[in-house]
């Protein structure tokens, strides 16, 4: 009998299955019809992508003034430079730019202490960030407090996008989990107005709710009350919103299993104790989902206010490339703005997975 | 069901500018120290931000004439961007005090609004641009053509007019944005482009060589553009209509804003009365007497203010046709000063 005391020593996988011969057969090639896909579409890649780069890098010009730099045949960046700052803050001062900038690195950091686990004290963050935030941004934009008052049809750009998508968020989701519970009680008023409520605001294009704000309302109302149009947009936005949070927010109380609500009755919670320790984290867990769909929507929708004459990133860009002192400009435009909207969207999103992951307790399969 | 909005609409507009008409705007805009002017949300030439952010244009610098007029100060002006839908209804719900935004003069709105055209900065009509090389030289040539339109009913319903008058065929290409239509007309989708004039020069200057495409000389409708104010306000409708009016006397008294000071030693009795150094000077409007003297040191006669923003130093290139002086050959006409 002969008997090897070594162990085996371990040996590579065949060169077959790994590196990146490995990792393209897995993944690429793994079967005929796969192989058939992988190939047109590298094949499409190398059709579509160069002519692509070379506009957007190679043919570009990004440095200059204005339209004399733009000599090559590729993209005239210099526009989104020599534009950029109304693209960022539309008409706001230039002396008083630090303010927006100052309302940017607020807004980063206090999103950054509400949002990343490893900050401390994060509930005092999202106490701040729903109440001390929205005063100083309000006194930061707007003045007061010895600050210039800087009138809101100055504002414009990102910031503008930015303000009416907090704005919009951060009213949508208390007043939309408000209503979702109202539309789920068992008090006939409370249910039906909270029905009504948003079946009315979900079944109206959000475009018509800011036509009413800007072109009906100011109509409504005597001619001494005079509701900023920035004002009556961003209620329009936000109570849309809401009605569309309130939903997403029943999909997931009905997901619920009747157990959980019993189990909070049978440990003799009031109604709101049971909502908030038991129902809720449940509920918002697996609502996540559909309510970052809803603020991606949202922060996509801002850029309908154009319609009603104000100024965010968009219609910036929408007034920039009529300029006639540009050539035409409007591809630049949209895919810098596009761009843009972008990179927040998928910032969103990939934060909304982060979340999910780590709140997983095993409920998926 | 349209109709009856409007009503709806105008009644409460009567309503509402009842308690307004109680206020003299130029008491109101001189308490808030500046002029509330509402522009569009950029057009070319007429009211567009530049990439400093200022607002610049012909519309534009009616507001900084009536701010300098009222005021003594053309910056002192708030510009209000309007889409063309809640234009009227910002003037009428006082959130602005004049509405300086290329809108067209015509008998509903003057009539039945509330509100009160104030003249004409600028003689607009729907025109014809084609490619240079199609060598086409009048509309009446244009028979079959492929025609790229901005999706608006009264553009199209010209055109439709136009050419049924004249026996002649077309084959509608129909866009949504300015943006879309002067592509496909580059690409050659279309042979002609038809919109306002003044909208058809700003579409030109975006090709790559604006020099190949002509407007032709054809006008096929009348859009008179002007600013407009609140019904029942005389007073403040006389300083609009002055300021406006300021622009087109200078340029007819040879005034400008580089000669005015030298000018105004001279003892032309027609200048003098136009600096209101004798005649009634501003004592009508409630202005100061050298009203029209700011108006025109400040922001310019009409020549210069036309020139710099759609003439020939501006790259619209617009010429000055129908919009020449009187005794030019042209339709501007203003009442003198005296």
């Amino acid at each position: 009998m002969i008997v090897n005391p070594e162990t085996i020593p371990s040996r590579p996988a065949p060169a077959s299955r790994r590196g990146i011969i490995g990792w393209l057969r897995a993944n690429l090639f793994s079967s005929p019809l796969n192989s058939l896909l992988s190939l047109s579409g590298l094949i499409f890649l190398a059709w579509a992508l160069p002519p692509v780069v070379q506009w957007v890098f190679l043919e570009a010009n990004f440095l200059g003034e204005n339209k004399d730099a733009c000599t090559s045949e590729g993209a005239c960046w210099v526009f989104v430079s020599a534009r950029f700052q109304q693209f960022l803050y539309g008409f706001y001062p230039d002396t008083e730019l630090w303010r927006v900038n100052l309302f940017f690195f607020e807004m980063a950091a206090v999103l950054t202490w509400v949002l990343w686990d490893k900050m401390p004290k994060r509930l005092w963050g999202g106490i701040w960030f729903l109440t001390g935030f929205p005063l100083t941004s309000f006194f930061l934009l707007y003045g007061g407090f010895g600050l210039e008052t800087v009138e809101t049809h100055k504002w414009g750009g990102l910031m503008l996008t930015l303000v009416l998508s907090l704005v919009g968020m951060v009213i949508a989701l208390p007043v939309g989990i408000l209503l979702a519970l109202g539309r789920r009680s068992d008090m006939p008023a409370i249910s039906s107005f909270c029905t009504v409520f948003i079946e009315l605001w979900r079944g109206v294009p959000l475009i018509t709710i800011l036509f009413m704000a800007s072109v009906m309302l100011p109509l409504f109302v005597p001619g001494d009350i005079e509701l900023d149009k920035l004002i009556r947009a961003m209620i329009g936005i936000s109570l849309f919103e809401a009605a569309l949070i309130a939903e997403v927010i029943r999909g997931g109380l009905q997901a619920m299993p009747k157990g959980q609500y019993e189990a909070a009755d049978a440990m003799g919670l009031t109604y709101w104790q049971g909502m908030r320790q038991i129902i809720m984290p449940q509920v918002l867990k697996i609502s996540i989902p559909g309510i970052v769909n809803t603020f991606v929507q949202l922060f996509k929708d801002t850029s309908l206010v154009l319609i009603i004459g104000l100024f965010d990133l968009l219609a910036v860009m929408q007034a920039g490339i009529a300029d006639v002192n540009w050539p035409n400009v409007a591809i630049e435009g949209f895919v810098f703005t596009g761009f843009v909207f972008w990179l927040f969207c998928f910032g969103i999103s990939r934060y909304s997975q982060l979340l999910e992951r780590k709140l997983d307790t095993g409920h998926k399969s | 069901m349209k109709k009856l909005l409007q009503l709806a609409g105008a009644t409460l507009v009567l309503a509402a500018t009842a308690d307004l008409a109680q206020a003299a705007t130029l008491d109101t805009v001189k308490e808030r120290g500046y002029l509330q002017c509402g522009v569009s949300t950029g057009v070319p030439g007429f009211s567009n931000p530049d990439d400093k952010g200022n607002w610049t244009g012909i519309d534009v610098d009616v507001c900084r004439a009536m701010a300098a007029a009222a005021l003594g100060d053309a910056a002192k002006v708030k510009y209000v961007p309007l889409t063309a839908k809640e234009r009227f209804t910002a003037l009428q719900s006082g959130e602005i005090d004049v509405l300086s935004r290329n809108t067209t003069w015509t008998q509903t709105r003057d009539t039945s609004l509330g509100l009160n055209f104030v003249g004409v900065n600028y003689y607009d009509g729907q025109g014809f641009m084609v490619n240079k090389n199609l060598g086409v030289k009048s509309a009446l040539e244009l028979d079959g053509a492929t025609v790229c339109i901005q999706a608006g009913t009264t553009t199209e319903l010209n055109l439709a007019d136009y050419f049924r008058e004249n026996d002649m065929t077309f084959q509608p290409v129909v866009f949504d944005t300015s943006a879309q239509s002067i592509q496909s007309f580059e690409t050659g989708r279309c042979d002609v482009l038809t919109s306002d004039q003044s909208q058809l020069y700003a579409l030109r200057t975006k090709l790559a060589k604006p020099s190949d495409a002509v407007v032709l000389p054809e006008v096929i409708s009348k859009e008179p553009l002007g600013p407009v104010v609140r019904q029942g306000d005389d007073q403040w409708l006389n300083i609009a209509k002055w300021s406006l009016y300021a622009l087109i006397n200078a340029e007819e008294l040879g005034l400008n804003s580089s000669n005015i000071d030298s000018k105004a030693k001279s003892k032309d009795p027609a200048i003098s009365r136009f600096l209101g150094k004798t005649g009634t000077g501003g004592k009508g409007l409630a202005l100061p007497d050298d009203f029209a003297y700011q108006v025109i040191k400040q922001v310019g006669s009409y020549d210069e203010v036309f020139e710099r923003n759609i003439g020939s130093k501006s790259p619209l290139l617009i010429e000055r046709g129908i919009n020449a002086l009187w005794t030019d050959g042209g339709i501007v006409y203003a009442p003198p000063f005296r």
